[in-house]
């Protein structure tokens, strides 16, 4: 028999590549994610960048001697029913629709963490109450209670509005998190951590919670796309943003006249086929981190 | 099984009792109240106030709570101002609309996704999978209003095969031949529009299930003994994969509820979708309460149903 011999720059087998290396390596060998990457960062420095010049007073300003004109030189995608500039409420719209996605996915991941983690970590009594309490919120109509909340709090703002969704949406990440957690606290590190007398909280936040930090990075950016498709569907009905701040599904909305669907195509298919290209990449890139986190789906 | 469904029925119970209470207090956050409506300047505010008090709008809210929930109990939904008629007379009319859409695209659904799931399970990376894989990754990430809207305006509009709006075709006598046609034909381009994305999830499901199951022993050990591939497939694999999706249907509910909210307003359908959403632009409130106390409470209990048959199907469960 043979000597097989190695080549040096194998790697050392007691160590493993670190979590960033891998996610790379994933994102790179996926052609699609990689595509969707890229595009999602010039669409956001882009759309960022733009809107710095861009003022949005002006833009949602009524004009009433360019109403419903087609898209032309001037108007690079024609106007809306207001002769308001669609092009503009585009950038606009994708940065307001952007930027409430991602407070909604950090507010409802802080949220959904902490409960999770304290579910899972202490089990028992605890466990069990918080688990109840997570099961009825999520048989709630979701779409019917933000609506009816959207439409009776009193002082409605932007803000209003992302407290509104996230408080109707930390449950799942809750659910994902406590999963993990109650295997976790089996470990012995957890054990070892208790027996040198670490306070609970201590364990909980820097000792566990990294351990999940690639599951929880994947499902962020997993709901990053759902709920840019849920601000845009509450828009849609007029429940979201209110028209000073054009969101993607404000301009969308405008398809609910008939006419405008039928014969105006400039003001919502632009808006409809950014959302859809928009979830349809961040589930790309969500779907490599994915694998990334799971050696046996790896790719790269 | 039976133990579990008691204690099934023992979680439902107090969840209905917090729905209650949350749309309650949902229902006291709005402005007005039953009476709102009746106000006119011919009415004398004093007679408005000792109707109020007549009505107990006056009462501790607990009390309050106890009549409208002994309300609902009895069919009373109380009044929507808008229509001037009992908000039950309303609702009965929208909601037999909005079951036969959910019907129809739930029939739609199961009808897409089990070929789709089985032919993309069998063939695995055969060119059939990666094209149906492909239309359950565009179908995941399609918002339902934006796919909803393309079929309109292309299948509605643009071609004309379909109604654009409307469930049945003003004129036609109810019971005829005409009649029924002219809904099927009102109910196809929503619920097919709703189906097409709702079925994505049980695609994909039904697929790794199939996957899975294919490498475990028992099938190894029925091809071993000569039986056909059909047979393998029908009587082994399938038996094993597709009766959990038979059980989803209930948990499906929940998902249809959020889908006719926008099939209905796009399409123009007038089933309970638009009719919340009408109601709460015009501030209608009392039909809100009530279009939101109904869906919440079917999707509890479809959930209930769908743990009850997955309980039957897979005993594993039963144990947990």
């Amino acid at each position: 028999m043979k000597n097989v011999h190695l080549p040096d720059n194998t790697q050392d087998a007691d160590r493993s590549p670190s979590g960033w290396i891998i996610i790379w390596r994933e994102l790179v060998r996926d052609k699609l994610a990689f595509i969707s990457l890229v595009f999602l960062t010039l669409i956001m420095v882009f759309v960022y960048g733009v809107s710095l010049f861009l003022d949005q007073k002006e833009i949602v300003t009524v004009d009433l001697f360019s109403i419903h004109k087609a898209p032309s030189k001037e108007f690079w995608l024609g106007t809306d029913y207001g002769g308001r500039d669609v092009f503009g409420q585009l950038i606009i719209g994708t940065r307001n629709s952007l930027s409430i996605g991602i407070l909604v996915t950090v507010m409802t991941g802080v949220i959904g963490i902490t409960v999770g983690l304290i579910s899972g970590y202490y089990g028992g009594k605890i466990d069990n109450i918080v688990m109840r309490i997570v099961d009825f919120f999520m048989i709630l109509p979701f779409l019917m209670i933000v609506i009816v909340f959207v439409s009776v709090s009193p002082k409605y703002t932007i803000l209003t509005f992302s407290l509104i969704m996230t408080a109707f949406l930390w449950m799942g990440k809750a659910r994902l998190i406590r999963s993990k957690a109650l295997q976790e606290r089996e470990l012995d590190y957890v054990q070892a951590s208790k027996t040198l007398g670490s306070p609970n909280i201590k364990i909980m936040f820097t000792q566990v919670l990294p351990n999940l930090s690639s599951i929880i990075i994947v499902s962020m950016t997993l709901s990053l796309a759902a709920n840019i498709g849920l601000e845009s569907g509450l828009s849609f009905l007029g429940f979201g943003f209110p028209e000073s701040t054009p969101s993607l599904g404000t301009l969308v909305s405008y398809a609910r006249n008939p006419q405008t669907l039928e014969y105006r195509w400039w003001i919502w298919l632009p808006a409809s086929l950014l959302i859809l290209v928009l979830m349809l990449s961040i589930n790309n890139v969500g779907q490599a981190l994915k694998r990334a986190t799971d050696a046996r789906q790896r790719r790269g | 099984m039976w133990k579990f469904t008691v204690r099934r029925i023992g979680i439902m119970i107090p969840q209905i009792a917090l729905l209650s209470l949350l749309i309650f207090i949902m229902a006291k956050m709005m402005p007005g109240d039953a009476l709102s409506g009746l106000i006119d300047p011919s009415i004398d505010p004093a007679t408005i106030e000792a109707m109020r008090k007549k009505l107990g709008l006056d009462n501790p809210w607990h009390i309050q709570y106890m009549d409208w929930i002994k309300g609902v109990a009895q069919g009373d939904f109380g009044q929507s101002f808008r229509f001037k008629m009992p908000v039950t007379e309303l609702i009965s009319q929208r909601l037999v609309n909005t079951f036969w859409l959910s019907l129809v695209t739930l029939i739609l659904t199961y009808l897409i996704a089990i070929p789709l799931g089985i032919t993309s399970g069998r063939y695995n990376d055969s060119w059939a999978d990666r094209l149906i894989t492909g239309y359950t990754y565009v179908g995941f990430a399609a918002p339902l209003f934006i796919f909803a809207l393309v079929m309109l305006w292309i299948f509605g509009f643009h071609f004309g095969w379909f109604p654009t709006s409307g469930s049945v075709t003003p004129g036609l006598s109810p019971g005829s031949f005409e009649y029924v046609l002219s809904k099927i034909n009102h109910l196809l381009l929503p619920s097919l529009s709703m189906a097409l994305i709702a079925t994505v999830s049980t695609v994909q499901y039904l697929r790794s299930e199939i996957i899975d199951t294919k490498q475990k022993e028992f099938v190894v050990t029925a091809r071993a003994k000569g039986a056909s591939e059909s047979r393998v497939y029908n009587r082994h694999i399938l038996r094993n994969s597709l009766l959990p999706i038979a059980a989803f249907f209930g948990y499906e509910i929940t998902g249809l509820i959020g889908g006719t909210i926008f099939i209905e307003n796009i399409f123009g359908y007038p089933g309970m979708g638009q009719l919340f959403i009408e109601s709460i632009s015009l501030r209608d409130f009392s039909v809100v309460t009530s279009v939101v106390l109904i869906f919440g409470i079917a999707s509890i209990l479809g959930a209930l149903i769908s743990d009850i048959i997955l309980s039957i199907v897979d005993p594993r469960i039963r144990i947990k």
